[in-house]
């Protein structure tokens, strides 16, 4: 167990080493000078080689590559170049608003796609389960952006029971909710239906399994064998999953925050791109990384915790 | 007495066998709704410029933004544009992007799992530590780190998704040939003197292919979607092609004023990637129901 936490630990740095490489070399593959983007063609050559200088662009791509990794390594994001301020600041601002709308979202896809996953299982074929089956695959498939839009259209504009834009201030709770509904549903939409499918499968497949037969034939109750000894095991795929859902949330959210305007990480690199600040979406694109690979790094540890049938250190196959 | 109908072996007789699929695929009532819903779409790309009512960027300024009529069977947008027939136009960049970006992915993907695969040792901890790289972005937020360089174009966007989209070829393709690389044939194959090349093109490529074409076919809805997405962030096709995203975004910018082009450019996504989500369900069930969980997320 040691030895593969280790080796993952080490695996998951290295990731994130490439990830740093990639993001400041990025500048260097693909054309163009971001200092001219950022200034636009008419800037004086003085002002674009102080800019250059600022974003370490005067340099070989190593050291920059290097400055970027050492800064980087320190905690310290570095400055926007448009304002000075501190790009620490900026996502201190932003990523408590995107991590509580990826988190609610998910526990809102958990409260409600596991049950209608567990009652789709345990009343295969029933008509209920196939209307399940049918809205579930129908979430999957409805865009995040899609889901917003719909929602804002109907209970923002239409209605105008729910506020259209903005976050609330956190501290006003109750404001903060009624801002937060509208983008967690949207959120939600896809992992409710994939998750409800993805119970469905995952217990199916445990109930034909010969220790189920054996309790069944040894006489234990029918709710007992579901829930004691079924769903314990069908949960198990279910965390792994739960990991890689935080980081494709993360992804939704950047559509979700722009339509509905949050504050949050999205908008954050989103606006930095329509006025190519380019130091300010790499950070940002950094801590969005750095996010997924952490929680991927728990859910793994997490899963393999829980089911010891899991071979550590064997390469997937 | 019995008699033996030997099938002969030509391309017909070989159509003929692919036949059942089809009809094993139809026989499931979700499968039918998903060959319908693509086999409408399909139809729509063909045939746009002779369904379409209007050119997808003719004015009507009479009819800005108005509700569905007579005229306007979906209504007009901010520039009095007829919707249904920039929807119907719209179909063509969707298939058309998304076509040639799956096609780069599974390329990439598929050279890059074999490479991996195929040599093992460090070549492939070298490709395993850049695909979860390249996994520890969310897909949009790689595509969006890539085009803030690159500039809002749909030959961009194309670029963007097929990279994005590589590491999961990448990763099925490396997964299947460490599993086919165990078979007796291969070995039998090595035995007998044949090159790693020849064994991982003619006798491995072909096992994992069908893997592949079922996640590729899979993908495509994804692949849709995300492009009308990022064209939605006004970072993937522009204006005034008439991509289902930038509908979207231009009703988005008037949705105070009509909930029509929203609503419709939103209908239209969602039944398309449904159809397609169910095609490829279907189609991987029938092909090969030891496939299901292959599907990256």
């Amino acid at each position: 167990m040691l030895t593969y936490l280790v080796k993952r630990s080490i695996m998951t740095l290295l990731v994130l080493l490439v990830v740093i490489l990639f993001l400041s070399l990025l500048v260097e593959i693909v054309p163009g000078d971001p200092a001219v983007a950022l200034l636009g063609p008419r800037a004086s050559p003085a002002l674009i080689e102080k800019i250059r200088a600022e974003m370490d662009l005067d340099q070989p791509a190593l050291v920059q590559a290097g400055r970027f990794l050492g800064r980087v390594t320190r905690g310290d994001l570095g400055k926007d170049v448009f304002t000075g301020k501190s790009i620490n600041d900026l996502i201190r601002n932003a990523l408590p608003h995107t991590l509580i709308l990826a988190w609610t979202s998910l526990a809102l896809a958990v409260v409600i796609g596991i049950p209608l996953g567990i009652y789709s299982a345990t009343h295969p074929g029933h008509w209920l389960d196939r209307v399940t089956t049918l809205i579930s695959i129908s979430f999957i498939t409805i865009p995040p952006y899609v889901a917003g839009l719909f929602l804002l259209l109907l209970f923002a504009v239409q209605w105008k029971v729910l506020p259209a834009l903005g976050a609330g201030k956190l501290s006003d709770p109750g404001d903060y909710l009624a801002h937060l509904v509208l983008p967690v549903v949207a959120l939600a939409i896809t992992w409710i239906g994939y998750l409800a499918r993805l119970v469905r499968a995952s217990m199916l497949e445990v109930l034909n399994e010969n220790y189920i037969r054996a309790a069944r034939a040894a006489g234990v109750s029918q709710p007992r064998i579901f829930y004691k000894y079924a769903l314990k095991n069908a949960l198990i795929p279910t965390i792994a999953i739960l990991g890689v859902g935080i980081g494709s949330l993360m992804g939704g959210a950047v559509f979700v925050e722009v339509i509905f305007n949050r504050p949050g990480m999205g908008t954050l690199i989103y606006n930095a791109i329509l006025s190519r600040n380019y130091p300010v979406v790499r950070a940002g694109v950094l801590v969005v990384a750095f996010l997924f690979v952490a929680t991927n790094l728990v859910a793994d540890f997490v899963y393999t915790w829980l089911d010891p049938r899991v071979q550590l250190g064997k390469k997937q196959g | 007495m019995m008699t033996y109908v030997l099938r002969p072996e030509t391309r017909a007789g070989r159509l003929l066998d692919r036949l059942p699929l089809i009809g094993d695929m139809l026989r499931r009532p979700l499968g039918a709704l998903g060959i319908v819903i693509v086999a409408g779409f399909l139809l729509i790309v063909i045939f746009a410029g002779v369904i379409a009512p209007y050119d997808y960027a003719a004015q009507d300024l009479d009819a800005l933004l108005e509700g569905p009529s007579a005229r306007h069977l979906l209504g007009t947008d901010h520039l009095g544009r007829d919707l249904l027939s920039r929807l119907i136009y719209g179909s063509r960049i969707a298939l058309g992007t998304a076509v040639p970006a799956v096609a780069m992915a599974l390329v990439g993907g598929i050279l890059l799992g074999l490479i991996a695969g195929y040599f093992g040792g460090l070549v492939d901890d070298a490709i395993v530590v850049l695909i979860d790289a390249m996994k520890a972005f969310p897909a949009v937020v790689l595509a969006l780190a890539v085009l803030a360089l690159l500039g809002p174009s749909r030959a961009n966007a194309v670029l963007v998704i097929g990279l994005a989209w590589i590491p999961n070829y990448a990763r099925v393709t490396r997964a299947q040939v460490l599993t086919a690389r165990q078979q007796v044939y291969v070995e039998a194959e090595r035995s007998l003197g044949a090159t790693r090349w020849r064994i991982a093109l003619r006798h491995i490529l072909p096992n994992v292919i069908a893997a592949l074409l079922v996640l590729a076919a899979m993908d495509l809805p994804v692949v849709i979607t995300f492009e009308a997405g990022l064209s939605f962030l006004g970072l993937g096709v522009r204006p005034p092609s008439p991509s289902w995203g930038v509908i979207l975004s231009e009703g988005f910018n008037v949705i105070r004023q009509s909930p029509w082009p929203i609503t419709w450019a939103g209908l239209t996504l969602i039944v398309i990637t449904l159809g397609f989500t169910l095609f490829g369900e279907t189609l991987r069930d029938v092909l090969d129901p030891k496939l299901s969980g292959t599907r990256g997320i």
